[in-house]
């Protein structure tokens, strides 16, 4: 085991379910101390995976490495990989305490020494006053940090985290995020994060995969990913993405192929003069106030309904209606190419 | 639901006749078991404890209970092990005939008594050449104890899913490591149901027990019917018969709080 090793080597990576290719050759190296993300849409396969690493499935073909070992044939209590589980599996029958010290229980280390260790697990996640309590008499969170605090306190080489914030409200995902981040950069321990929200991968993440039908469709930092998606699958699933078929890139961009641009890169006015800008009119179909920002939606003359993200600061001096006439604007580096002109008419933006 | 005064009140009447029937005959056994008269005549003309002194000296009933509790304890632990057992197979496993499997499990216990009596008389003396003794009762006891420890079992593994596993295995707990310390805790209520269930079953079933008891194996059961008719021994029948009601009802309304219990917790 050396540093230069990566914590997880997937070569060839396959599952099938019967017919169905849940995982299609998966090759994947994710560094040791990385925050890595899978993200995709469900039955992408990206749970799949995190299962094939767990242990919980075996593959149907290719390997899994944990730092150079190859573990593709072992038991899951015999790696060094843990998960927290999206319902957290908590055992019901023991209190909090019990629940963390579990993996200490069972590698034979005496009762003393694990309630100590269980102790200060749960002290890093600030429940150390809720160890006497059944996990159900827990808050969704308070699971959430016990299922966390059990997972880690047997040191793994790698942490698993599959949709571990999906079962809370907005303001605790929010705050779990932050706590989640300050964790892994404690422990300094891979994190492996599987999640449908490209918010979440892309504020957590030190890279991410974005997964479609069992395949890694691209892998990157998050600003990669959002800058430069390879594909129109990514552009359209990390972010909101302003798609332009071949013939309105013919029409708008003067040249074929299928093109992206995205919302906060557009601007709504009278339209604007310079070099690479290019102006576009259109209708107001619908805005949409956000607060910190507004959101127009405008059907372009070429055929092509935009979201244009508008900032509320203080240099916005009036408000459009929907029936407007404007001209939608951006500069021409903005534009990302997605290859080919085999896409379909792009989505709406909304 | 809504339901008008007249309907309600009929209703209510219906179901009281129905608890009347029920339980005033096992009123008057209980009070016959006090009763001066050997005769069982209403109304009794007075009341004594002679007839419980006696059954409880009697070493012909005392033998039956004695019998009947070390039948039902077996059974009820060969059913528990593989009630057990066959759930785990049937619930966590897919193979062929899955399904026929399960249907085979549950047919002991809408079978008549008198079937498989008789089909295990026929198989226990004719076909194994075996002499019926008390663990032919055991085993014959076992059959159908062993439904209601499957029953129980069964629907807790479809409820808990194997999740909780899968967190002990990821956590390190080898395959017995997690039945002791998680599976088997997540079952032990289900299991005492079960068990309860058919300990109660075992102790006052009769018509299996009379194909399947060798001779000088008296269960309770088989001892009251033997002494019923004589007048002599009327008021102990009724004593025992008090005391198996009570054996049978202890664990059954254990059984029903333990599930009952399970339901309002979640």
């Amino acid at each position: 085991m050396t540093d230069q090793q990566p914590a997880i080597r997937l070569t060839g990576l396959t599952k099938e379910f019967g017919a169905v290719t849940a995982v299609d050759h998966v090759d994947l190296e994710i560094g040791a101390g990385e925050f890595f993300s899978m993200l995709g849409p469900s039955g992408s396969g990206k749970t799949t995976v995190l299962r094939l690493i767990a242990g919980f499935e075996q593959p149907t073909d290719g390997t899994i490495e944990l730092f150079g070992d190859d573990v593709t044939r072992r038991a899951p209590f015999d790696r060094d990989v843990n998960t927290v589980f999206q319902d957290y599996a908590l055992f019901p029958h023991m209190n909090v305490l019990d629940n963390v010290a579990y993996g200490l229980r069972v590698r034979g280390i005496g009762k003393a020494e694990r309630n100590e260790r269980a102790r200060r697990a749960l002290a890093s996640v600030r429940l150390e006053q809720m160890a006497d309590r059944k996990p159900a008499q827990l808050s969704g969170g308070q699971r959430q940090r016990v299922a966390l605090a059990r997972a880690t306190v047997v040191q793994p080489k790698v942490l698993l985290l599959d949709e571990p914030l999906g079962a809370l409200d907005l303001k605790l995902r929010e705050q779990m995020q932050v706590e989640l981040k300050q964790i892994q950069r404690d422990l300094g321990i891979t994190f492996i994060f599987v999640t449908h929200d490209q918010e979440e991968a892309l504020t957590l993440s030190d890279r991410v995969a974005v997964f479609n039908n069992g395949r890694i469709e691209q892998l990157g930092t998050p600003a990669e990913l959002y800058e430069r998606p390879a594909s129109r699958f990514v552009a359209d699933f990390v972010g909101t993405s302003n798609l332009f078929d071949d013939r309105v890139s013919q029409a708008l961009l003067g040249r074929g192929g299928v093109h992206s641009v995205r919302p906060e890169k557009m601007t709504v006015g009278a339209g604007e003069t310079g070099a690479g800008i290019r102006n576009a009119p259109g209708t107001v179909a619908e805005t949409i106030y956000l607060g910190s920002g507004i959101r127009l939606v405008v059907d372009l003359d070429a055929g092509v309904r935009v979201s244009v993200l508008e900032q509320n600061d203080r240099n916005r001096t009036h408000d459009e209606d929907r029936g407007d006439r404007v001209v939608v604007s951006w500069h021409d580096d903005d534009v990302i190419a997605l290859g080919g002109a085999d896409a379909a008419a792009p989505a709406p933006a909304a | 639901m809504r339901l008008s005064r007249l309907s309600r009140t009929m209703l209510g009447a219906v179901a009281g006749l129905i608890l009347v029937l029920v339980y005033v005959p096992l009123l008057v056994v209980l009070v016959n078991s006090f009763s001066t008269s050997t005769s069982l005549s209403w109304p009794p003309p007075g009341f004594t404890l002679e007839w419980w002194r006696r059954a409880f000296a009697s070493a012909g009933a005392m033998e039956a209970v004695q019998t009947s509790v070390v039948v039902a304890l077996i059974s009820t632990a060969i059913a528990l092990v593989l009630g057990t057992l066959i759930s785990f197979a049937l619930q966590r496993f897919d193979f062929f005939g899955r399904q026929t499997v399960n249907l085979l499990v549950i047919l002991p216990i809408a079978l008549p008594g008198i079937i498989t009596g008789i089909a295990l008389n026929n198989f226990f003396r004719t076909i194994m050449g075996i002499p019926l003794s008390i663990w032919t009762v055991v085993i014959a006891h076992a059959t159908f104890c062993i439904v209601t420890v499957f029953n129980n079992v069964i629907a807790r593994l479809r409820r808990t899913g194997t999740k909780l596993e899968e967190a002990s295995a990821d956590l390190g707990a080898g395959v017995w490591t997690t039945f002791r310390l998680v599976t088997f805790p997540q079952l032990r209520s289900a299991l005492l149901a079960g068990g309860l269930l058919a300990f109660a079953l075992s102790f006052d079933e009769i018509i299996v027990t009379t194909f399947t008891a060798g001779s000088g194996v008296t269960t309770l059961p088989i001892f009251i019917l033997n002494n019923m008719f004589r007048p002599s021994q009327a008021p102990i029948v009724a004593v025992i018969a008090v005391v198996l009601v009570l054996v049978s009802i202890i664990p059954i309304y254990l059984a029903q709080r333990l599930s009952g219990d399970e339901q309002q917790r979640r």
